[in-house]
């Protein structure tokens, strides 16, 4: 469905990607782990386009995404929960869930997403009128994720969803990114540092070293992986 | 009490048009973190425009309102057009440079304006026809509110609540806001940043052309420099207010029109301007970021 091949972004002249191949299947939830500054987020602002990287080939269902410009890539039905959640904080929750579906007009398939999202996060729905950046972390969270899923994505790109939430809050997430893949048949990219809840979700994984891919496999063989272990699971 | 209550209004319609091209510079500081140099001029061209319909229209025998609205319609599609190119020309090739480069763009494209109309008009001071019509049911108001005010007070009421409106409800006034909030996130959520700054440009450059053409009915003659001295206390009243805030660019507009006028009134007009821009400097020492504007929080 995704595919990146050998693909190089910078930050001015500082190389943050240096030659990323990785493919990800229709249906799956693939996991891309790593230490803060490998290169995680980078390569899913090269995805979204908000970052085009300079060499190298993104392509999405067979055709190439890396000219396109950021709305276009999400036209195309791929859509980013960003590191740090970027509510829009004066605006509603409802308003948020709008922004959410901007590019869509199907009016009716719209309040049905939103009955959806209202169903895996009720408290969202008692928060309808509220400003965005009055709501709590996680509840921050969950509207993150319930806006991109306004877009009705095909592939999800989710950036460290349980940075600094409470275990709690954690695996209500992940329950429900659990829950997204399975019901709506939507692939998942998770970005992860918390490597060890990612590995439990997701079916294959990626480890990210210096901006370079440095090893891949299916969860359970990263799971017991010598190195993963060591440098990402703490044991 | 009649006094009071004539300078008090004279002092909302001169602030009624400081907010009318106020918004224009807030709207496109809180997009694009530029304060628009180039605007006053924008709103300049809006009164040449009407100025040389108004002419046509007046010389094909044409009298009344329809030379106004007729007028005042061709000034507001010119004018946004220009706002529009400005922001392509002079703006748009800069947007990932340091934020300095663009100001001095700004800069040079006001210069360039006010000597382009200079050249292709004159320096002179042209008389501009009184396009408003007088009220009949005014007449008796007359020494407190005439005609003239009315119309531009409640012009600018009617263009506010419009404006507030398409920010609210529609689909572009909330990309605006979700842009001004967060440009990475809209454009991670589907919104094409470029068509929301192009419309910012050309919903600003309306309302001064708006606002240049009842200014210029109601004080009867412009030239090329109106621009910047409009532009110049435009830009205060928004920073006065709050810049980036739009209920801040009215009041900011307003308290200043009456600053200006209550000085001229009860002191001396000689000193109108001093008493403008020391309130600018009381309010900024009090309340750094303008009287509704936030306190910056420093993105990361």
């Amino acid at each position: 469905m995704l595919e990146l091949n050998n693909v190089e972004t910078f930050y001015g002249n500082i190389m943050a990607l240096k030659g990323i191949t990785l493919k990800v299947y229709e249906g799956e939830i693939i996991t891309l782990i790593g230490a803060n500054g490998a290169g995680k987020t980078t390569t899913l602002m090269s995805i979204s386009g908000i970052v085009p990287p300079r060499s190298g080939e993104i392509l999405f269902q067979g055709k190439p995404i890396h000219c396109l410009s950021p709305d276009e890539i999400v036209a195309l039905g791929i859509s980013q929960v960003p590191e740090g959640r970027r509510i829009f904080p004066q605006l509603s929750v409802q308003e948020n869930l709008d922004m959410g579906a901007f590019l869509r007009r199907d009016t009716a398939g719209i309040r049905k997403d939103l009955d959806y999202v209202f169903g895996l996060f009720p408290i969202l729905a008692q928060r309808r009128h509220q400003a965005g950046g009055t709501l709590s972390g996680g509840e921050q969270q969950m509207l993150a994720i319930s806006r991109s899923l306004m877009a009705r994505p095909r592939l999800l790109l989710l950036d460290e969803p349980s940075l600094g939430l409470a275990p709690m809050m954690v695996k209500l997430i992940f329950q429900v990114i659990g829950k997204i893949n399975g019901e709506g048949a939507t692939t998942i990219f998770l970005v992860e540092q918390n490597a060890n809840m990612a590995m439990q979700v997701a079916h294959r994984g990626y480890v990210m070293e210096n901006g370079r891919i440095a090893l891949s496999g299916t969860a359970s063989e990263l799971l017991h992986d010598e190195h993963v272990k060591k440098a990402y699971l703490g044991i | 009490m009649d006094y009071f209550l004539e300078i008090f209004l004279s002092g909302l319609t001169r602030g009624s048009i400081y907010a009318l091209i106020a918004l224009g510079y807030t709207m496109v500081y809180g997009i694009i973190e530029l304060i628009n140099f180039a605007h006053g001029e924008i709103y300049m061209i809006g009164a040449f425009t009407a100025l040389i319909i108004a002419s046509v229209l007046t010389t094909l025998g044409m009298s009344g309102p329809a030379v106004l609205i007729l007028a005042g319609i061709v000034a507001v599609i010119y004018a946004s057009a220009y706002g529009f190119t400005v922001e392509k020309i002079a703006y748009k090739p800069l947007r990932g440079a340091s934020r300095l480069s663009p100001l001095i763009s700004a800069i040079g494209m006001s210069i360039f304006l006010q000597n382009y109309v200079m050249l292709a008009q004159t320096s002179d001071f042209l008389p501009f026809p009184n396009l408003l019509p007088e009220l009949p049911f005014l007449e008796s108001t007359a020494h407190i509110m005439g005609s003239t005010d009315f119309i531009i007070i409640a012009t600018t009421a009617v263009v506010m609540v419009a404006l507030t409106l398409l920010i609210k409800f529609t689909r572009m006034g909330k990309a605006m806001r979700a842009t001004a909030q967060d440009r990475n996130m809209a454009m991670l959520v589907g919104v094409n940043v470029n068509r929301v700054i192009s419309a910012t440009f050309i919903i600003g450059s309306a309302l001064a052309a708006i606002g240049g053409v009842l200014i210029a009915s109601h004080i009867g003659r412009i030239n090329f420099y109106i621009g910047f001295i409009a532009g110049i206390k435009a830009f205060t009243a928004a920073v006065l207010g709050g810049i980036g805030s739009i209920p801040g660019a009215v009041l900011g507009g307003l308290v200043l029109g009456w600053t200006e006028c209550f000085a001229t009134g009860y002191v001396s007009s000689d000193y109108e301007d001093a008493f403008a821009f020391a309130l600018l400097v009381l309010i900024l020492i009090l309340r750094p970021a303008g009287i509704l504007g936030k306190a910056s929080v420093q993105k990361v």
